[in-house]
């Protein structure tokens, strides 16, 4: 027997658009960043250098928006790594989803993450996306090195963590979008992102609160 | 049965959608308002370029000294300095009198005048004759040539504006005094109505200083490939600040002049050591694009002001030279002297230009070259008959200076003149050649007698310099700066057309690290294999997900509505 669905409210307003914006913005910066590094000819090397670099520097001003969310709401908590049932986790995606078993760490509002989501946000949202963010800036600053005190700097060697940011950035991509596959159902955790409800299996403990027939209030 | 709960439209989603094109939009109108506004180089270069009649407060045809019956060249130069009393002092002090780089100690010799060697016809030395009716002088016909006589300046070479006067082409200088013809070519040259040609002075146009330069090395484009004839009437897509239908610039509009110094002379020392415009200093030279244009000549913030301080304006705003006029790119000396039925073959190539000439060897001309690119202090280094050469490569007589880290060098774009020349096989030098006969019996010149151990001897005994007797030929080759032929806005190099990995026209500059042409190849190949693998990874796990349950159902075990 198919067990009852529910709709939990996970995500809020800001935190949707937010998810959307980033992933816009990376996907863009994605396409002409490996344009800029000659891997296809697309937009022209121009063009895709001019795009790059003024969506990268919407990125930076964004991010700063989120990290200000992160503080002021106290979701950095979701972020805080942790190994309780990191094994189980690991264990469910490399055997247990094949058996049809339930997910050992069922998301609920104040726990959205995983312990294996949990390390993979905070290396890409405190090192990795800072990190993109930081050798790009100084790329775009190249001319002012000088003036920054910055001088000692190696263009080619900024070059290279720039370039393998962006393929750690590329891995991460494919296969977090095979991951949202993996819900209640196909298209369950994409539903949620857009709407903020998530279908979980009925044997969740979700308190009373979280229920959906509360939606209509609109959420967070 | 499942039992969902109805979903509502989501609240946030239009939210989302609109904040999305806002910051869409606000980047776009930033880069539309941007592009709209005129870049601030053009409108620097409008203004210290603006067009100003010339003033001149005499009309030297009422002149008395200029009406005088003149015979001669040097009869008229008197005549201008019985007012312009210090101009042929000031003259004599410039490279336009004395051939010789004024910033190298004279013992060095180094300048056309002294022991420089190029690879077209070498060096002057016992062919002064021929080499010298572009000296903007009279009489240099041997070394016995006196520097410092003021009647010998040649003012109307510079001056004079009917266009009808022309120094003959082997006169050492001088026009003729009757006519004579050029079998040669089947030019007639004729004496000059001097009178008339000294009353048209005025500031030297177009036609006077290409007279030469667009001639250098005796012929159209021989030497510079961008500059040739084509520059006397250019439209505006050859150049856009000579073209006619453009900012119809004269040369020395930008080869500012002070005490008859002219701008722009390139040898041991750069022709502007400074960069700055005339914002900082109004009474520098506009010499260089920086001065009319500023170092920040772009559109505000656009990404080509921040290659100003390693790549010259030229090298993308010069996609080619010689673009309407061949120029020279090959003249191989070692094939001269062949003959047919004994006598002197001359060939011409696809574009009508000389491919052989039996007193000259083999040549090689192209159109719309493509430079190649240097690293370039503004300084070029020259190799004279007395430097040792290595023969077992290429010699560069002259080659830009300039390396990644000196702050003052700029990639830059060049012509590279190839050839073959002899040189002294004991000695390791090159060797100056006599060419040019001196009277109609003169067998030592290869011009007439074909022997190259009679010219080379002749040549080096006449400079006083050592030759063993042994010769040989080895290639050289010779730089010139290109600078003029600056194309429209529409036509510069596009940025692809160097950064990138395959045929980027800067794949020979090294020391400095350029998105798109340099890639690490060991990252790129793991970056590609993990984003490779993850997708294998993902598909076979989605597989995987598809086809257990199918298994698990038979068994009866737990359903999964889903994957």
């Amino acid at each position: 027997m198919l067990k009852n669905p529910v709709l939990i409210y996970l995500y809020s307003r800001y935190e949707r658009f937010w998810h959307w914006l980033q992933s816009l913005l990376i996907i863009v910066l994605l396409i002409t960043g490996f344009e800029v590094h000659n891997a296809y000819r697309l937009l022209g090397f121009g063009r895709a250098a001019d795009v790059h670099n003024y969506i990268g520097l919407s990125w930076l001003i964004a991010f700063a928006f989120f990290v200000f969310w992160l503080a002021t709401t106290g979701e950095w908590r979701q972020y805080v790594p942790t190994t309780k049932k990191m094994f189980e986790v690991i264990r469910y995606y490399s055997y247990g989803i094949f058996k049809g078993e339930s997910h050992p760490v069922p998301k609920r509002r104040d726990a959205k993450h995983n312990p294996l989501q949990r390390l993979t946000y905070l290396a890409l949202a405190a090192f990795l996306l800072p990190l993109q963010m930081l050798t790009g800036f100084l790329f775009w600053g190249y001319n002012n090195w000088q003036a920054w005190g910055v001088g000692f700097l190696s263009l080619k060697v900024l070059a290279v963590v720039h370039t393998m940011g962006a393929f750690a950035i590329l891995t991460f991509l494919i296969v977090h979008i095979y991951m949202t596959t993996t819900g209640h159902k196909l298209t369950s955790h994409i539903k949620a992102m857009i709407t903020g409800w998530e279908e979980m299996e009925d044997e969740t403990v979700v308190e009373d609160w979280e229920r959906a027939r509360r939606k209509g209030s609109s959420g967070f | 049965m499942r039992k969902v709960t109805t979903i509502h439209p989501p609240a946030g989603l239009p939210w989302a959608t609109a904040c999305v094109l806002l910051a869409m939009a606000t980047v776009v109108a930033a880069a539309a308002s941007a592009q709209a506004a005129q870049a601030p180089g053009r409108v620097l270069a409008q203004q210290a370029t603006r067009e100003k009649s010339l003033w001149i407060t005499s009309d030297h045809a009422r002149h008395e000294a200029l009406k005088q019956p003149f015979a001669s060249g040097p009869q008229v130069t008197q005549a201008c300095l019985s007012c312009h009393n210090q101009a042929a002092l000031q003259f004599h002090k410039t490279i336009h009198w004395t051939w010789m780089d004024p910033s190298t100690a004279q013992s060095a010799q180094l300048g056309k005048g002294g022991l420089s060697i190029n690879n077209f016809c070498v060096n002057i030395q016992s062919n002064e004759a021929r080499c010298t009716s572009c000296h903007a002088g009279y009489g240099w016909k041997d070394k016995n040539f006196d520097f410092s006589d003021q009647s010998r300046v040649d003012c109307l070479v510079c001056h004079e504006h009917t266009g009808t006067y022309k120094k003959y082409p082997a006169g050492a200088g001088n026009p003729v005094s009757a006519p004579t013809l050029i079998t040669g070519n089947g030019k007639t040259y004729l004496p000059p109505d001097y009178n008339k040609v000294a009353q048209s002075v005025s500031r030297p146009s177009r036609k006077n200083c290409g007279t030469c330069h667009f001639s250098g090395g005796g012929g159209d484009g021989v030497k510079h490939g961008d500059l040739d004839a084509s520059l006397f009437k250019p439209n505006k897509a050859l150049d856009v600040h000579m073209g006619l239908d453009g900012q119809n610039f004269d040369c020395v509009r930008c080869h500012s002049t002070s005490l008859h110094h002219i701008a722009g002379r390139v040898y041991a020392t750069p022709a502007a050591t400074e960069r700055k415009s005339l914002i900082e200093d109004d009474l520098t030279s506009k010499i260089t694009c920086e001065s009319c244009h500023s170092d920040a000549p772009h559109k505000n913030h656009a990404k080509a002001n921040d290659h100003t301080d390693r790549v010259a304006c030229q090298t993308c705003h010069i996609p080619a030279f010689a673009r309407v006029n061949p120029t020279k790119m090959w003249w191989d000396w070692s094939k001269a002297g062949k003959k047919k039925d004994g006598k002197p073959i001359a060939l011409k190539d696809e574009l009508g230009k000389p491919a052989y000439m039996t007193k000259k060897g083999e040549f090689r001309w192209a159109r719309n070259v493509k430079p190649e690119y240097y690293w370039y202090n503004g300084s070029i280094r020259h190799v004279t008959v007395k430097d040792k050469i290595d023969p077992s490569r290429p010699v560069p007589l002259s080659e830009p200076v300039g390396t990644p880290n000196d702050p003052n060098a700029r990639i830059f774009p060049f012509k590279v003149h190839r050839g073959k020349l002899p040189y002294d096989k004991v000695n390791k030098t090159l060797t100056i050649i006599h060419l040019f006969p001196k009277t109609k019996d003169d067998k030592a010149a290869y011009w007439k007698g074909y022997d190259w151990a009679k010219a080379i001897q002749y040549g080096m005994d006449y400079a006083g310099l050592p030759y063993s007797g042994e010769f040989d030929w080895v290639e050289t080759s010779y730089v010139f700066p290109t600078t003029h032929m600056v194309a429209p806005r529409e036509n510069v190099v596009a940025c692809g057309e160097c950064h990138t990995a395959s045929g980027s026209r800067l794949a020979g500059i090294t020391g400095v690290y350029m998105p798109g042409r340099d890639n690490i190849r060991w990252l790129d190949a793991i970056g590609w294999l993990a984003a490779a693998g993850a997708l294998a990874g993902v598909l076979l796990h989605g597989l995987t997900r598809l086809f257990t349950p199918m298994l698990q159902n038979k068994d009866g075990r737990k359903e999964k509505s889903s994957c």
